[in-house]
């Protein structure tokens, strides 16, 4: 520390005491630039002056010094190292100069830091002679422990163990004169060390809430308040309700009735005889008082704390209610729609009469009060509202800005989506309500509503032809095909309509609108999905059509004929131009009969136009679907002319017939909801060591880095690459995966194998016996299988069947969790900073600091939603037991003191109730400890207020 | 109690900053950088409440007056104490406005430190802060007669 004077190379002229600089100086050569360079020069200049003069043997100057120093480290965030800041202003502590004083305590108390705690003990002397009387005049003596108050209640001093318990016996006197300084003094000093401070406070400080004072009464009441606040156990302020009802009674300070009403409604739950005592005078003062703030709080205190009174209960809801329908303060509606939301679920119907006012907050300018409406509405859903909540809420859509309108539909989605449809009776109904959804103004919600979608029509077969209908109405609109966010929902549509594509009506029209212009503002996934519900749906009409020629027995070569006409004709001219008219020709005669043969015609000729330039697309996924489907039109035009030239009548019907048989089985086999289990319920296959090194692959992954899709749609892999090896002709020759395979075979499985029979793989939707797979290894294969599990119908009702899998049971208990709405990151990490910290320990703070900066990957968000629950797990836990909860607390009151030691200590004192409990408390100064523990435990609280 | 007060620009700047909990001075700049957006991007006539925290704010004229607390607090209260403590700064510097404030940051505190002390309100009565802030006033000015101090320093506490 170079703060001596005696530093004879730095030691600061007179001319520099003359001619120091104020505080005032300071703060203007900050304002004379504004700028963010401007500013930190000047602080940087500031600062090496200030380190000059403060080790000034003058105290004048090392106080005007330490001002700009404080200045400067409170609201400009100069890195002051603790060191030169705490040193002068614990030297300056002593000075008899007031000024000089105030100035150093206002210093010690803003920027003491636990790393300057070494120098805190240094002050305690001070601390003492300041807060003890002396022979100066009586108002300079209570301003010198005002000061002294002030430093003892500051966090750096809480962070000092030693300090509170070195002083806690000078607190005594002024608690005894009542001062709401000491008072909060002291909360602040047994929040610190409560093993030392306790049991020379409590007494002294529980005494103040009998006060004939009305300040010492409610500083004492907001004292207890802070103490029994939650992360503390309130047990131990039991015995104070007697006390504490009095003043609830007697009082005339709203301020102390707050806080008796908060300590209240934490005492409450522990003593089920309390509530029956203060119900009367909350309710009283819930009618009588015009203090809106004292009005909340009763209300709160009821709604947390008395929720068995129903006739307190009615009229609390009944004041919330006047708080929602105050028109001219947002503040007051805000806290009403708070308040009806901490009503437990067996009032729900009660929140549900105001349901009418709740849904006018909807349209609120303010978006606090907006959230908390939705909030609101969206706890009293359930299955026979979801309707009209879910149909009022989205005309609210309409209205609302985006942000809001995105937080209305995705409340919906995730209400109606809840345990697997749970709500939903009428699939019809939600079908069409997710495609409306999907054409409101501001949507941004596609990636859900076209999961939804996908995930409706697999597991809800009586709301396919819905289904289709709705999808059809999304495709069919070629202005949603701008929407960027529309493009999961579309893909979705796309999917739906080629998967179910058996229960369109117009397949012709479904092929027009797959095949759009404006697809191409589509993403290449989507595109992909596009071009193979394509496929999928000029499958299923090739087999009708075949069918149907079957049937009629009319003679196939002629459409062959006409086919392969039209080909070379296609192929004369040029394929794309060729068609223009054709088409529009087509279009209209074609919609009679979309199995006809001309619609096929037809077409078959849109996708070669369309999907024909497709082939040389860089993108693989579009590249290959292309190819599939070109390749397939070839080939039922090849099938013709190879067997004109051959003759071979015979031959003909039967090789088309087994060509589009084959297409349709690709196609035909139903898909199930995958379970996210299914990977490890897949048996490793002999030979497949899982284990082994895969570094060699690195090097092909980031040659051709194309990242498998995760979306639903390409699930079915089986398919996938039954696909390409029905139509070996079409792309092998040229495409890149050949080229792949020939450079890197030795990744590959034999060709041989692959061609045979699908796979030795479980067919998807094969329900496959865990127990047959009870030896799987523990990692897992790379092969999605479906798992179909036991299809669960949740209702009773004329609800259509939803397939459920078992897993899924596991899944939605923890959906909740995944579906906490998103905190604003900010808030929650200002409520991590400021407000989770206050119970933990320095240490563990800064432990636990280290442990967040490990984990910055995961989202803040995350990180606070954990804390929470961490936060919540712990505090059920402490009530677990009331034995073992008071033991807890006692434990924490002891602080350090080891759990062994003091574990009886609590029973041991317990005995008779309120002047028991206080002797356990006191037993350092009453010697109560010493007595036998003679007395036989009580479980029961004696009644307090008797 | 309350864990921390703030009063900050509307350009940004904290112009007052108390916290009752102990939070390392590296954190204080993100503190006020995360609490200013928050305020900043809620318009005005809206409540008073920052959803997820326990925060109330008032925006007058170029400030934003903030306080953060815990469940011990009442919402509505710690709005009238906003109040109060505005109120007293328009009583200690005659129509208060944003210039006062840069340029007494030891009566600001000393207003402060006579409402709240420890996250705890003391005194909500504006009368009595004043009178009390008028008592140290004439304290300080006794003893700065009895002894030579330069001019700064008095000036400080002359204001």
């Amino acid at each position: 520390m170079a703060s001596t004077p005696a530093a004879p190379a730095v030691a600061p002229s007179l001319v520099d005491t003359l001619f120091q600089r104020s505080l005032n100086d300071l703060v203007k050569s900050l304002r004379a630039d504004r700028s963010a360079a401007g500013e930190a020069a000047a602080v940087a200049r500031a600062l090496s002056e200030i380190h000059r003069e403060i080790r000034a043997p003058d105290a004048a100057t090392k106080s005007v010094a330490l001002q700009k120093l404080t200045h400067l480290s409170s609201l400009h965030f100069a890195p002051v190292g603790s060191h030169p800041l705490a040193f002068p202003a614990i030297e300056l502590l002593a000075s008899p100069h007031l000024p000089h004083k105030r100035l150093a305590y206002l210093a010690a108390s803003l920027s003491l830091h636990p790393a300057s705690l070494s120098l805190l003990p240094l002050a305690t002397h001070q601390l003492h002679k300041d807060l003890s009387p002396s022979s100066a005049g009586a108002a300079h003596q209570q301003h010198l422990s005002a000061l002294a108050l002030q430093l003892l209640a500051s966090p750096a001093a809480a962070a000092a163990p030693d300090l509170p318990a070195h002083l806690a016996h000078d607190l005594v006197p002024h608690l005894a004169r009542g001062s709401p300084r000491a008072i909060a003094a002291a909360a602040r000093v047994i929040a610190a060390s409560p093993s030392a401070a306790v049991p020379v406070l409590f007494k002294p400080l529980a005494a103040c809430l009998a006060s004939p004072d009305p300040r010492a009464s409610t500083a004492a009441a907001a004292a207890f308040c802070d103490l029994s606040a939650p992360p503390a156990d309130a047990t131990p302020f039991l015995p104070l309700a007697l006390d504490l009802y009095n003043l609830l009674t007697t009082s005339r300070s709203n301020w102390a009735l707050i806080k008796v009403l908060k300590v209240f409604a934490r005492l409450a739950p522990l003593e089920p005889r309390l509530a029956a005592r203060i119900v009367d005078p909350v309710c009283q003062l819930l009618t009588r008082s015009s203090a809106m703030s004292l009005t909340f709080e009763c209300i709160r205190t009821v709604l947390t704390a008395l929720p068995a009174h129903d006739a307190a209960v009615r009229l609390a809801i009944g004041k919330a209610k006047e708080f929602v329908a105050a028109d001219d303060d947002p503040n007051l509606r805000y806290l009403g729609l708070l308040a009806l939301g901490m009503l437990g679920p067996a009032y729900a119907s009660t929140v549900n009469d105001c349901r009418d006012a709740i849904a006018k907050s909807l349209g609120d300018a303010d978006t606090n009060i907006r959230q908390e409406a939705l909030h609101l509405i969206m706890g009293m859903v359930n299955e026979n509202n979801i309707m009209d909540i879910a149909g009022m809420l989205i005309s609210h859509v309409a209205k609302s800005d985006p942000e809001f309108a995105n937080d209305i539909l995705g409340a919906v989605l995730a209400a109606c989506g809840h345990n697997v449809y749970e709500m939903v009776v009428d699939f019809d109904w939600y079908v069409s309500l997710l495609a409306d959804m999907a054409r409101t103004l501001h949507c941004a919600q596609g990636d859900e509503i076209g999961r939804q979608l996908v995930d409706v029509g697999l597991r809800v077969l009586d709301a396919r032809p819905e289904l289709v209908r709705s999808a059809r109405t999304l495709l069919i609109d070629p202005a949603l095909l701008g929407n960027h966010f529309l493009f999961p929902v579309l893909s979705a549509a796309a999917w739906v309509s080629g998967e179910y594509v058996d229960l369109t009506k117009d397949p012709v029209e479904l092929v027009e609108a797959l095949l759009q212009p404006r697809t191409s503002l589509l993403p290449i996934s989507v595109r992909a999905v596009y071009i193979h519900a394509v496929f999928k749906v000029i499958t299923w009409c090739f087999s009708v059509y075949v069918g149907r020629l079957g049937d009629s027995g009319m003679a196939v070569d002629v459409i062959f004929d006409r086919l392969a006409a039209d080909q070379t004709v296609g192929s004369e001219s040029n394929v794309a131009l060729g068609s223009g008219e054709e088409q529009d020709i087509g279009a209209s005669t074609v919609r009679k009969d979309p199995f006809s043969h001309e619609s096929i015609l037809y077409m078959i000729n849109l996708i070669q136009t369309t999907v024909g330039p497709l082939i040389n697309c860089n993108e693989v996924e579009v590249q290959e679907r292309a190819h599939n489907l070109i390749g397939f039109v070839h080939l039922v035009r090849e099938i013709q002319e190879l067997n004109k030239r051959k003759v071979a009548d015979g031959d003909k019907p039967s090789r088309l017939e087994e060509l589009v048989k084959t297409m349709r089985t690709v196609f035909c086999q139903e898909l199930g909801p995958v379970s996210v289990n299914a990977q490890m319920k897949v048996a490793t296959p002999d030979g497949l060591i899982l284990n082994e090194n895969l570094v060699e692959l690195a090097g092909i992954v980031s040659e051709d880095d194309t990242t498998p899709s995760t979306s639903i749609f390409f699930y079915p892999c089986s398919r996938h690459s039954v696909d390409t090896r029905d139509e070996p002709a079409v792309s092998i020759g040229s495409s890149s995966l050949s080229e792949h395979r020939k450079r890197h075979g030795l990744f590959y499985l034999q060709t041989g194998k692959t061609e045979d029979e699908p796979n030795d793989y479980p067919q998807a939707n094969d329900s496959l016996p865990s127990s047959s797979n009870s030896s799987v290894n523990d990692d897992k294969l790379k092969t999605a299988e479906l798992v179909f599990a036991g299809k669960k119908s949740t209702s009773t009702k004329s609800r259509p069947k939803v397939v459920k899998l078992d897993t899924e049971d596991f899944l939605s208990s923890m959906m909740p969790s995944a579906n906490v709405p998103k905190e604003d990151p900010l808030s929650g990490a200002l409520r991590d900073v400021l407000l989770g910290s206050d119970a933990k320990a320095l240490s563990s703070q800064r432990a636990s600091d280290i442990n967040l900066e490990g984990m910055l990957n995961k989202t803040s968000s995350n990180e606070s939603s954990s804390q929470q629950i961490d936060n919540l797990g712990s505090h059920p836990a402490s009530r677990s037991s009331s034995r073992t909860s008071k033991q807890q607390n006692h434990d924490k009151e002891k602080g350090t003191n080891p759990p062994e030691s003091d574990g009886k200590e609590p029973r041991k004192h317990r005995s008779s109730g309120r002047s028991g409990h206080r002797q356990g408390k006191h037993k350092h100064r009453e010697k109560s400890s010493t007595q036998p523990d003679t007395i036989p435990q009580a479980p029961v609280i004696q009644d307090f207020l008797l | 109690m309350i864990q921390a007060v703030m009063v900050i620009s509307t350009q940004a700047k904290p112009r007052l900053l108390k916290f009752y909990n102990f939070q390392a001075p590296e954190k204080h700049q993100d503190l006020v950088r995360s609490v200013f957006q928050l305020l900043s991007a809620s318009p005005d006539s809206v409540s008073n409440f920052v959803k997820g925290t326990k925060m109330v704010y008032k925006h007058l004229a170029t400030l934003y007056f903030v306080f953060v607390f815990d469940s011990s607090e009442n919402e509505l209260a710690m709005l009238d104490l906003i109040q109060v403590f505005v109120e007293i700064l328009d009583r200690c510097f005659r129509n208060v406005c944003e210039l006062d404030i840069v340029f007494n940051f030891n009566k600001l505190h000393t207003i402060l430190d006579e409402m709240i002390l420890g996250g705890q309100v003391i005194e909500t009565s504006s009368e009595q802060v004043v009178k009390s802030v008028e008592e140290i006033e004439r304290l300080e000015k006794q003893s700065s007669t009895t002894s030579f101090i330069p001019k700064s320093i008095t000036e400080r506490f002359t204001r």
